[in-house]
Order: C-alpha cells, then structure tokens, then sequence
C-alpha cells in the first residue's frame, strides 16, 4: 500500500491552501486535490477514506462543490470502525442535507447504530439524526429513539432529546408518542437531560395541543419546584457560569412556564411567587444573570394579568437601561418595546431614562431608543418630549440625524396640540436638519401654513427670522420663499401681529434681499430657484416699487443655462415688463388646500378630485341640469379644458333649431320646470333672440363668464358635416318633438347635479345571453362614464368560467373592473355585473362604440360570443 | 432555535461552518461574506447584537465577539434568548481552550473536524445540548479515546488533524 497514492495528508492539504496568495491559486490546488479524491473514490480505496473525507470537509467549508463525496459517507458509516463512522457522520452532516435522496439509505445503518452496543456509537448516529432527519427517516427511526429516551447513560437520553425534537418538527402526527417519556425527563436530576427534556416540552407544546394541556396540568406544579430549587441551591461548580447556577436552566425553565401560564390563569397564579423570587433574588451585575432576569421578564410579560408583577419587571428592564453594558441596554430596549402594548403606562415612568438613551453611545442602541419614544408619544407629553428631541437634534451626529428628523417630523404631524406648536416645532426642525426633510413633511407644512390663515403674519416673520441665521438649509429656504412670495405683505406691514412676537421692521427691499440671495445661493438646486422666480414674481405685484429690480433678476436668469429656470425668468419677465394689467391677478394667494384632501392624497386612499367648479354646468345659476349641446357651448366657451362638452351629432342640433322655430313660448314652460336634458338646454341658449327675462339673465351670466370665442368654428363645421346635411333632408320626429317642447324631457332627467341619467341599452342579445348597460357618470368629469353591465343567461344551464372583454378605439379609454362572478347561474337566477370605466378624450366630438367578447364554458364546453355595440346613447 | 455557528479569522475566512438550517454551498458562502461585511465595518463601542433578518429572514439575530484573531458568531431567531447565547459562546470558547490548552486559530485550522466534534457536544441540531464545559471535554476525550484504540488494533493509517496535534 502506497502511502502516497491518495495525495497528501490533510494537514499537507491545509498547509498548500493556507501558502496560496491567490484566490486561483487556492482554486488550483483544491482542484488538484479534488481530482485526487475522485481518483480514490472510483478505485474504492478504503484506507484512505478517512482521510479524504476529513479534506472534502475542508474543500466544502472554503465553499467549493463537494458532491461527489457523498457516497463516501455512507460507505464510511456502513463500516464497522469507530473512526470512520465518526468520520461518516461528521461529513453526512456537512456534506449532505435531508433533501437529497441519498440520503434514504442511510436509514438502515443509522437504525443499526442507534441499537449499537457501544453507547459513542449511538451518540454519533443521534448526533446526526438530529441535525439532518427527513420526514421519512423520522417515521422510521422514531421507535428507537423513543426508547433512547430511557437509555441509561445521561449523555444518551440528552441526545435522543433533542433528536426527538427534529422528529416531532419533522411529523407532527409523532408527538403524542413521545408526551410521557417526555414528561419524565422532567424529574431527571442531571442538568444536562433535564436542560434538553424541558427544551422537548417545550416544542411538544408547539405542535400539540394534548402535549400542552398535559403539561400544564401535571407539570406546572413540578417545574416551579425544580426552579425554586434550583434558584436556592448551593453553588455548583460545574454548571456555574459567572458565579450564576446553570443560568440556561434557568432561562429554559422560565421559557417553558411562559408557554404554560400563557392565556391560562391558574398556571400563572402557580408561577406568580417564584417569578417574583427570581426578579428580585437574581443578581445583575454579570451577564449570566442579566440573561435570566431578561428571560423572567419575558415571561412575566406573557403570562396572565399580575399588575404588580409587571410593574417590577418594568423596573427591571428600566435598571437594564442604565447598565453599562450595551448588550443588556439593547435587549431591554427591545424588550421594552414589546411591553409598550402590554402595559403602556408602567413604560412612561421610565421616559426619562430612555430618552437618555436616544443619545447612547452605540447607533445601533440609539436608533431602538429612538422608535420606543415614539412609541410613547400621546397628546399629554407630546411637548417636553419633542423639546428634547430637538435639543438633542442640534448636537445629534450627522448620521443619525435622518432618522431623528423624520421621526420628530412624524411626532410633530401626529400630536401637535396646535397649528402655532406645529409651525414652531417644524421650523426649529427646518433650521437644524433642514435637509433631512422629506418632501412629504414640508408639503404637508405648507398646507397647514396656508390653512392657518390667522398665523400667516406670525408664520412668515418666524420664517424671515430663522432663514437669516440658518440660510444653508435648503427646505428651510424653500418654505421661507413660499413664504415670503405668498405673505410678503404681511411682513412688511406686520399684519397680524401676536402677542408673543417680537417687534420686526422689514422693508419690501429686505424681502425680495431674502429671495435674491436664496436664487444665487451656490447649493440652491432648481427647485428652489424655481420657486424662488415665483416668488419674486409675485413680489413684484405685492411690492410695486421692487418691480424694476426684480425684472433685473429674471433678465439675469433668462440666460440661464437651465431649460426649466430660462423659460420661466422668461415668461415672468414679459409679465413683468408688458402685463401689468393681469399681474395682480396671476400672482393672487394661492387658494387654500384642503388638508384633509392632502392628507388622503399622501396615505394614497383618496383620488385626486377634481374640484374644478369654474365653468362646469354644475354650477349654472338657474339651476339647469347639466352638460348641453356642443356648438353653443363651444361658442360660448363655459367649459374649461378639463371638462368637454357632450356629443351631439349634427342632425339633432338642427332638430333643436327647427323645435326653437317651432315655438319659443312653449319652451319657456320647459325652462320654468328646471327639468331639462342636455337638448333643451340647447334650446334655452338658443332662446336668446326671445325676450323672456328669465333665461336671458342667465345667458348672459354664462356669455360673460367666456374669455375666448374661438371655437364657434364648431358650429360651422357640424353644420357643414354630411350627416347635417342627411338630417336636414329628414323631417323632424314628430312625437317626441312635441313631447320636448311640451317641457317634459324625452328622458327622465334627475333634477340633481348628477348629471343626466342615461338610458339604458342592450347592448348585446343572442339565444343564450342578454347584456345590458346602465350608464352614469361622476360629477364634474363628464368625459368618463361608469358602465354597469349585467349579463343574463337566458339558457336553463349555468355558465362557468365566464369572462367578458371588451375593445374601444384609440379615442376611449376602457378600464375594466373585476366581475361580480364567473359563474352565471341558470335561466336569469342572479346575473353577474361587472363596471367598466369609459375615458371618451373626444367627448362632445364621437360618441362611445365598443367591440365585445364574451367566453364562457357550458357543460363543459367552450363558447364565444362577438358584438358589436353601436347604440350608445349620445353624449356619453 | 440556533441557524448556524461560524468562526472565520479577521481576513473573512472561515475556520467553522455549521448551518443548523439547510443552506446550499453557494448561500453559505454569500452569507460569510455578508456577515463578514457587516463585522468588520462595526465600531468597537457597541452591541454585540446584530440584527440580520435581510440575510436568515423571520427575525434572525446575530450575536458576535471577537477573540484575537477570531470572529464567533451564532445566529438564531426569536426563540433564543440573546444574552444567554452570549453565554453559549462563552462556554464554547472555553471548552475550545479546555481541549486545545489555549487556543489560537491555527488549532482550529489544522483540527476542525475535532472542533466539529466539541460543538456537537454542545449544540444538536440549533438545540442546548449540555452548557457544563467539563461535561464537553469528557466527552469529547471519551471520543479521542476510542480513536486513538481503534487506530492502535486496526494499525490503519493515523488519521492527521485529530490525533496528531
């Protein structure tokens, strides 16, 4: 046998890795050696086995594959030496994982070891059944280490403990087997198995509920006993850690009644006099005992309701919190943080030690402390609590400076008492940490700011104060030019001025002095500037006499290399120099926003509404309901681009006409019943050449609200279209002419602002299927139409599987909502509905038409339905 | 539950590898690594805790102590309570260097599977298994025992790294 004919020895091996300077250095020589193992292994050597394994185990630790060892392993364990079972096991638990099907035949030599005579032997195979055990294997094997459990060696019955464990997470099902001889280990007097026995308890209670009422009627008891006995024994060597006795028995003992005295009260009461033993015998100045007292808390804080139990708990945690070590103020922080919920009050009287501990050494510390005040913010300590917060903010280290802004931001917004506290506590925050600001928070600023409109005087001298001494933060500025651009005024005639303030002599040259110096600040970036053109421009119509001077500046900027910053010095400067006459009027105070509009925006509930009643027909003085005709309301130009007008084709426009000719006095009634659809709206408008006073008053409201008139166009070009022409040639439909002039509207009209009600259609009929349409619309976004559809079965078998779909050309805009269902029950019995979302951008212009699809399975079998829809009713 | 143990030196190598959990070569590997990048740029002044749920997921923790040249870290979940893990450690490294008589990080180098053989002695399958450094170190030279006597009958080739310290 040649010594050398498996490469070289481990130690050999190590020594070549560890000499490599290189990462492929090191890849060359596990590839030489891999190579070398592979060789071994095909040619079946078995005196090197050994060796070999212990290299792979190597190789795979630096992270190299090491597969092809794996039936070594089992080879290695199948022999009958100690040494190369060892070996074996050591590297079936490294090298391989319960997933691999190799794993199965190792099965049977395990459950030989198990039954070993040499107790090591066993040790080995339950050292690796507890690490790797599969579902399967624990099926197996659970008879032999149920009987393990008895063994009479300590060492064994320890192991086959904790390899129990790994069998019951394993399966489930096992558990009951194994909730006696659990449940004697609890007598045992060796430290070490009754460690493991409590553990097995334990995770028998977490997989079932038998093991947990068992344990707690027939344990609990026993377990307080070995704890009290165990807290009062003498010293013992040996299981001594820092001068605490077994401090991990302890903590297991503790965890184990947590599981039994929770949500069970006389559990609780059972454990009440050693817990409060524990919490007030244990010492605490080593980390051992620190570690018991942490668990004892624990379960004080999980068990049932014992006030004063809790409250001594607390205090210990607040004693943790001033322990100078930073393990045992980091576990009590986080243990604090969880007793908030349980008992908040008891929290608050550590406050004071805990916002000590904001400022902690270690960050990691800091930031913990810091979520905990947060925690114990309400509205009765919100005040002190953020005047700390922001002392400590002034000497913070800069990078803890961004949790702390944003958490007294979130503090500030949350609890304020009042918009003048809010106002302060945000500027002081904007002056320290102004760049650690988000967004959101100073956008929310400028909303209360604008909302508190007793406070604007008061707001924006603060913010001329602060911005002078701390001008290099930037969203300090950007608010203080808002400011200042909006309430420029008011700091310079000191309107509203409180009591509290100090007197301020600010002239319009300081104010526009603040906004200059803000636009040519080096680190200003183009939000600001941007907003600073703004300001100035609304400056110069506040401040007529800085108006030269401010035209000064957006000439400089027209050169600005900045596309957004030129247009804008552009634009401002031609305000500025040749329309004098709308300045006042572009550069009015912003209206207020609505905060709580603001604040559903930002939470993302609410969607933007559209809250543009300028020109919308909702508001037409008399009442009228709703969206006319197109032409005359182009001409008249009352809609705002945001809301079109609804369509009318050509040749109902001229039926219009001709009903106006007919007989104008008859329309009048119509008027006076305020009940009228869109057409005889159109017939109101063109009821100007009559002289009634009543709806002339109201045209003429409508007329002067117009500003352009350039799209009286449409008329021409409706008129001219071919289907004008085709409806001239047909004479008008007599009846519901009449009906129109007779003032009933042809269409049952809702007198509210809804909008007109639409008829609805069917939209889609064949032997087996109805669809109908019912339509509405949101208020004040006429373009969009809300379609209900319902489909009706009109089979006598159910429809499953039922999709509908729907296409729109590319000026419509579908979104579909999700169905009711997709089953469609028999013969009508509960349609399904479903809402489509119809955005028409050419409303007014074309009139809705949709292509449709419906799939759905009958019996099993697949059908589709195809249509088209043309009978939109207009306007939509 | 305790996930892993691993000893690496303060280059990031690792000198102990012991997943409690099933984790593939490669994610072991990445999971050094990141460990590593997350030690070395820790400050001296703070915690030994660390939390690492970005790397083992479900509220994973991490206790860490350096000693010399060596990093020893246990990660683990909720479960475990975070200062007797410290003590965990506390008993390991002393059972460590109860076994090799002062221990430095070549011992673990050249006698890894020895130390495999120690922490299966505390820790089975990320369960407590025994916290009395004494009763470690009699099993574990129980075990040198019976290697030493089957290597002597079986005249087999000495095994490096376990009995030739």
């Amino acid at each position: 046998m040649n010594p050398f004919s498996s490469g070289t020895r481990l130690r050999d091996m190590i020594r070549a890795i560890r000499a490599c300077k290189t990462a492929a250095e090191e890849r060359a020589v596990v590839r030489k050696e891999c190579a070398a193992i592979r060789t071994a292994i095909s040619e079946n050597d078995q005196d090197y086995r050994h060796r070999n394994l212990a290299k792979l185990m190597f190789i795979h630790m630096l992270g190299y594959p090491t597969h092809f060892g794996q039936m070594e392993c089992l080879k290695s364990i199948a022999s009958p030496g100690f040494p190369d079972k060892r070996i074996g096991y050591l590297g079936l638990m490294l090298l391989l994982d319960e997933r691999q099907e190799v794993l199965m035949l190792v099965t049977n030599s395990i459950k030989q070891d198990l039954n070993h005579t040499n107790q090591y032997i066993v040790g080995l195979a339950l050292c690796a059944l507890g690490n790797i055990c599969s579902a399967e294997m624990a099926r197996d094997l659970a008879p032999e280490v149920e009987r393990l459990l008895q063994f009479r060696d300590p060492n064994i019955r320890k192991k086959a403990a904790l390899c129990t464990i790994r069998i019951i997470r394993k399966v489930p099902d096992l558990a009951e087997n194994f909730i006696n001889p659990a449940a004697s280990l609890l007598k045992e007097k060796h430290h070490g198995v009754l460690l493991t026995g409590v553990q097995l308890c334990m995770d028998l209670c977490k997989v079932s509920a038998e093991a947990l009422e068992y344990f707690r009627k027939k344990c609990t008891e026993g377990l307080v006993k070995v704890l009290k006995d165990l807290v009062n024994s003498p010293y013992a060597p040996e299981y001594d850690i820092s001068g605490i006795a077994d401090p991990f028995l302890h903590i297991r003992l503790l965890k184990f009644l947590r599981v039994l005295g929770q949500e069970d009260v006389d559990a609780s009461d059972c454990m009440n006099d050693i817990l409060a033993q524990v919490a007030t015998k244990t010492e605490s100045n080593k980390n051992a005992g620190n570690a018991i007292l942490y668990e004892c808390v624990a379960t004080i804080m999980s068990i049932e309701d014992n006030g004063g139990l809790r409250v001594l708990a607390i205090n210990i945690l607040g004693r943790f919190l001033s322990n100078r070590d930073n393990n045992i103020r980091y576990v009590a922080l986080n243990m604090l943080m969880r007793a908030v919920t349980v008992d908040s009050q008891a929290v608050q009287r550590h406050r004071a030690t805990i916002l000590e501990r904001v400022k902690d050494s270690d960050p990691s510390i800091r930031k913990r402390a810091l979520e905990l005040v947060y925690l114990l913010v309400n509205e009765s300590n919100v005040k002190p609590l953020t005047k700390e917060l922001i002392e400590y903010l002034e000497v913070s280290e800069p990078e803890f400076r961004g949790d702390l802004t944003a958490k007294i931001c979130s503090i500030v917004e949350k609890f304020s008492p009042e918009k003048i506290w809010y106002i302060d506590q945000m500027l002081k925050v904007l002056s320290e940490a102004g760049n650690h600001v988000r967004d959101e928070v100073w956008h929310a600023l400028i909303v209360v700011i604008t909302n508190a409109s007793n406070l604007h005087g008061y707001t924006v001298r603060s913010l001329y104060r602060v911005v002078q001494k701390a001008s290099d933060q930037e969203i300090l500025v950007r608010v203080a030019v808002w400011c200042i651009g909006e309430y420029g005024d008011l700091l310079v005639n000191n309107t509203g001025v409180l009591e509290i303030e100090e007197p301020l002599t600010v002239t319009a040259s300081d104010a526009v002095d603040v906004v200059e110096t803000a636009i040519k600040r080096h680190s200003s970036d183009l939000t600001s500037r941007a907003m600073c053109l703004v300001a100035l421009l609304k400056l110069s119509s506040r401040f007529p006499s800085c108006s030269q001077r401010i035209n000064h500046i957006f000439i400089q900027y027209k050169g600005s290399l900045v596309l957004e910053l030129q247009q804008r010095a552009l634009e401002f400067s031609s305000i500025v120099d040749k329309h004098q006459n709308i300045r006042s009027a572009l550069v009015e105070r912003m209206p207020v926003l609505d905060e709580a509009t603001y604040s559903g925006r930002r939470a993302g509930s609410v969607p933007a509404v559209v809250s543009t009643s300028q020109g919308s027909p909702l508001n037409l003085p008399n009442g009228v309901a709703i969206p006319t005709s197109v032409p005359l309301v182009d001409l008249l130009d009352l809609t705002s681009d945001d809301v079109p007008v609804p369509s009318s084709s050509g040749g109902e426009f001229l039926q219009d006409l001709l009903g106006v000719d007919l007989s104008p006095a008859s329309l009048q009634s119509g008027l006076n019943q305020a009940q009228i659809s869109g057409t005889d709206v159109l017939l109101d408008l063109l009821s100007i050449g009559t002289p009634p006073a009543q709806s002339s008053s109201s045209i003429h409201d409508m007329l002067s609200s117009s500003q352009e008139n350039n799209s009286s166009i449409n008329v021409l070009e409706q008129l001219s279209s071919p289907s004008a022409s085709s409806a001239v040639s047909t004479p008008p439909g007599s009846s519901s002419m009449m009906d129109l002039l007779d003032g009933f509207a042809p269409n049952p009209s809702k007198p509210e602002n809804n909008g007109p009600a639409y008829p609805s259609i069917v939209a889609f009929e064949s032997s087996s299927l109805k669809v109908t349409f019912n339509f509405s619309k949101q208020p004040g976004n006429p373009q969009t139409t809300v379609i209900e559809a319902n489909f009706l079965n009109k089979t006598s078998n159910a429809y499953t599987d039922f999709i509908f779909q729907a296409a729109v050309p590319k000026f419509l805009q579908l979104h579909l909502d999700p169905a009711s269902s997709n089953t469609l029950p028999a013969s009508g019995n509960g349609p399904i509905s479903q809402n489509l979302r119809i955005t028409n951008s050419q409303h007014g212009k074309k009139s809705l038409v949709m292509r449709i699809r419906i799939g759905y399975k009958m019996n099993g079998k697949d059908s589709l339905e195809e249509g088209q829809v043309n009978n939109f009713p207009r306007d939509l | 539950m305790i996930n892993a143990v691993i000893v690496m030196n303060d280059q990031g190598k690792p000198r102990l590898v012991k997943f409690y959990t099933f984790q593939t070569v490669e994610k072991q590997q990445q999971l050094i690594r990141s460990i590593y990048g997350v030690l070395c740029s820790r400050a001296n002044n703070v915690s030994n805790f660390i939390k690492v749920d970005s790397l083992f997921g479900n509220d994973a923790r991490l206790v860490y102590k350096a000693f010399a040249t060596l990093y020893f870290i246990f990660v683990f979940d909720s479960s475990e309570n975070e200062l007797a893990m410290l003590d965990l450690m506390q008993v390991f490294v002393e059972t460590l260097d109860k076994c090799f008589h002062n221990v430095c990080e070549l011992d673990l180098v050249f006698n890894f599977n020895k130390v495999h053989t120690i922490l299966d002695e505390i820790i089975l399958g990320g369960q407590v298994l025994e916290t009395s450094t004494s009763e470690v170190v009699r099993a574990v030279e129980e075990i040198s025992k019976m290697e030493k006597n089957a290597n002597s009958i079986m005249l087999g080739p000495s095994i490096s790294g376990w009995s030739s310290r």
